[in-house]
């Protein structure tokens, strides 16, 4: 099963590579990994989506917890919680093209945030759902690159992970 | 007071009791043994290759309970390091290491004597740091100190550029008492309700089991499992690593389990319907095959660490804590209590306990006119009435050690078990010997292992550290070749070598004593005199059975109950030796 973690972890040079050498070390899997500094800037936020059996899952929490620099985390997928990728995506227009495009992107709630004679930057956020399907609706080969972040996410509610 | 950072580094191991440091000077850590060179207090030790520092280190700190130093130069100081801190690592070890470091400004531009150390080390360490400002050392050194003594203990590795060193940088020095980290805080305490389940759960027992660890002698907890051991009157079992954590002579004792554990220990696992398992971590080499691993039992697991629980078998009852205080408060609910075990239920348990007892799984050939390994081992319990240190390096002489010298105190069974690391004995004796100068300390060895750290006989000699070492000398790495043996239709691939160096000669150009003996009645003789001869390290080279074999074995893959058992002395066995 897919789950999302959330992790404080101190804004360390080498923490990333901690976290990323369990990974690879105890043969777990990382589907996608995202990290930045928090509000506190000695403390960086880390969202990992895994996969794994529950064993596997509680095998990697308890990993992750005992690396000295991680503070704190959380498995999102235990409570309701919301999570948002961001992408980019470069699209070959035409002039009989174009408003097609631009409709699309109004269906998905995107922004055009480029404009060349030949091409769209589309900016979209979402669930990755949400932003694979919009990537299904073009054929095949008009689209010339898309970056994605990799999901973020935070808990619903009051209840926040902080210190 | 103002130090620069070469002072700072040896002033922080004063203020933390150090009392040696083992290692090798080199390029990036000149400026920290000038530092050493100005003062008597901690006492170096120059040993002759950086491995033996980490095992001399571990060593130390296995035997006294205090965490080993380590000091080396960068590159490869820092690599021929690496084996002995996996060491360290695999058996939870408490081992500081500093490692000299190319100056700040230089790294990452593959400098001479360069390599990404804290990169190297980062998958075989609690936790390492690199320091980056002269002001931060001894809070960094303080926090190694806190990290590799605390919790489940471990090596951590402080890595030094050259320039935090510079003796013309001088900053105020203040060693901090203690320190907090935010991200760091070890589970001391069980949980008291787990505690309470468990103890009524172990009552209700009917084939109960104690399967104990190494984490009850690194958590200082043999005195609480041996008065819970009595109170219940359950048998007890002991890893490799927990040995002498419960007395080894003591009736409720069934011997080691695992691979080679004992015919009694593995049936009373396999049969057993409640296991407390203390301070273990179900390690492959203790379970077997996983999925026939104890059939019938429901398994209370206490341990300091929170990733050792269920990692392999699944338990029933967890309890995350320091093994002492939680013994103690089982020990508390079971006096208190009004639920005693059940007498007719455990006098059955003893006697089917008994009956796997009577086939005496660890007999051998007492009448051959060649030495056996195992006799050796005896001997040398009864010439050092079972009081000695004793220290292995691995393969068949460390298993003959682990069953035939009976532990009955913690830390005096010195062995690599997580990792497996041959050439861990000479080195680990040398910081045993160090520690305790007027103790017996003996090295059980074999002619492969030996050679893997031998140039240590040389440290031995310059810190005037006496020890023994018991050499089986089989002509052959003597475990690889009994599974080439049983798995591989004895096809001795590589596993002899045709040019053993004559070890008496070898032994007396270090400058020691060397004894070869090649018949069974000259071994207690042999033994006698070595240990007589106090302020001599004697290498005592015994000429031992090359057929001879570690029974009993659960072949790899295979559970509790399927060992394979010594065949009756004088039974022809079909195998080829050269």
């Amino acid at each position: 099963m897919r789950h999302i973690i959330s992790i404080l972890i101190e804004n360390e040079a080498g923490a990333l590579s901690r976290v990323a050498g369990l990974f690879s070390a105890r043969g777990y899997n990382i589907e996608s990994l995202t990290v930045a500094p928090t509000e506190d800037a000695s403390l960086s936020r880390m969202t990992l989506v895994t996969s794994g059996s529950d064993e596997i899952i509680e095998q990697i929490t308890k990993q992750l917890n005992k690396l000295i620099d991680v503070v704190k985390l959380i498995d999102l997928a235990e409570s309701g919680h919301i999570e948002r990728e961001l992408m980019l995506v470069k699209i070959k227009t035409s002039h009989d093209t174009r408003e097609e495009v631009k409709r699309m992107v109004d269906i998905f709630r995107g922004k055009i945030i480029d404009v060349t004679p030949s091409s769209y930057v589309v900016e979209m956020t979402g669930q990755s759902s949400k932003l694979d399907a919009f990537i299904h609706g073009f054929e095949e080969g008009s689209i010339i690159e898309v970056v994605r972040s990799g999901p973020t996410g935070i808990s619903r509610g009051e209840k926040g992970l902080h210190l | 007071m103002e130090l620069s950072g070469g002072q700072i580094l040896v002033q922080c191991l004063k203020d933390e009791g150090v009392e040696f440091v083992f290692g090798y000077p080199g390029g990036s850590v000149l400026h920290i043994y000038d530092a050493i060179f100005h003062q008597d207090d901690v006492k170096h030790i120059l040993v002759r290759h950086e491995q033996a520092a980490a095992h001399s280190a571990d060593a130390y700190a296995r035997a006294t309970g205090k965490p080993g130093v380590v000091l080396v130069t960068s590159g490869p100081g820092a690599t021929n390091a690496v084996t002995g801190i996996a060491t360290a690592y695999l058996d939870s070890i408490p081992m500081v290491i500093i490692s000299g470091q190319v100056p700040s400004p230089v790294i990452g531009s593959d400098a001479f004597q360069e390599v990404d150390t804290v990169g190297i080390t980062r998958p075989c360490v609690k936790h390492n740091f690199l320091v980056k400002d002269v002001n931060d050392l001894a809070e960094t050194m303080k926090k190694a100190f806190y990290v590799a003594t605390t919790g489940r203990p471990g090596p951590v590795l402080v890595d030094v550029p050259k320039d935090i060193t510079d003796p013309n940088i001088k900053v105020p020095y203040k060693y901090p008492k203690k320190v907090v980290m935010r991200s760091y805080n070890p589970v001391v305490t069980g949980h008291k309700g787990q505690i309470k389940k468990a103890v009524d759960l172990l009552l209700a027992a009917q084939r109960p089991i104690i399967y104990a660890g190494g984490g009850v002698i690194l958590g200082e907890a043999h005195k609480e499992l041996t008065e819970l051991t009595h109170l219940l009157g359950y048998p007890i079992t002991n890893t490799l690593m927990g040995l002498g954590g419960y007395p080894a002579t003591d009736k409720q004792f069934v011997g080691m389990l695992g691979m080679h554990g004992t015919y009694e220990a593995n049936m009373a696992m396999h049969e057993s319907d409640v296991i407390l398992a203390v301070g273990a971590r179900f390690d492959d080499r203790v379970t077997g095959k996983l999925t026939e691993f104890c059939p019938y039992a429901k398994i209370i697991h206490i341990d300091i660490d929170p990733a050792s629980i269920s990692k392999t078998v699944k338990v029933d009852i967890p309890i995350v804590g320091d093994v002492k205080p939680v013994l103690e408060q089982m020990i508390e609910l079971i006096k208190d209590g009004k639920h005693k075990p059940s007498k007719s239920a455990l006098e059955s348990w003893w006697q089917l306990i008994q009956s796997w007892r009577d086939v005496h799984c660890l007999e051998y050939d007492r009448e051959s006119n060649i030495i056996k390994p195992q006799y050796v081992v005896e001997q040398l319990y009864q010439v050092t009435k079972g009081d000695a240190y004793v220290t292995s390096d691995v393969g068949q002489h460390q298993m003959y050690a682990a069953q035939y010298y009976h532990f009955d105190k913690p830390r005096r069974w010195i062995n690599s078990g997580g990792l497996g690391t041959m050439g861990f004995g000479l080195p680990a004796a040398i910081g045993v010997k160090l520690a305790f100068p007027e103790a017996d300390v003996a090295c059980i060895t074999g002619e492969a292992s030996i050679q893997m750290c031998i140039q240590e006989l040389s440290t031995a000699l310059q810190y005037n550290a006496p020890v023994k070492i018991v050499n089986l000398n089989n002509r052959y790495m003597g475990m690889v070749r009994q599974w080439q043996e049983f798995s591989y239709q004895c096809r001795y691939s590589q596993s002899y070598m045709d040019t053993i160096p004559d070890f008496v000669k070898l032994a007396e150009a270090y400058g020691h004593v060397g004894m070869r003996i090649e018949n069974p009645e000259d071994v207690r003789g042999a033994l006698e005199e070595a240990f007589a001869l106090k302020d001599r390290t004697v290498f005592l080279d015994f000429i031992t059975d090359r057929t001879e074999n570690v029974y009993p074995m659960i072949e790899a893959g295979k559970a509790h109950h399927d060992m394979k058992l010594r065949v009756a002395p004088g039974t022809p066995v079909d195998r080829e030796l050269s």
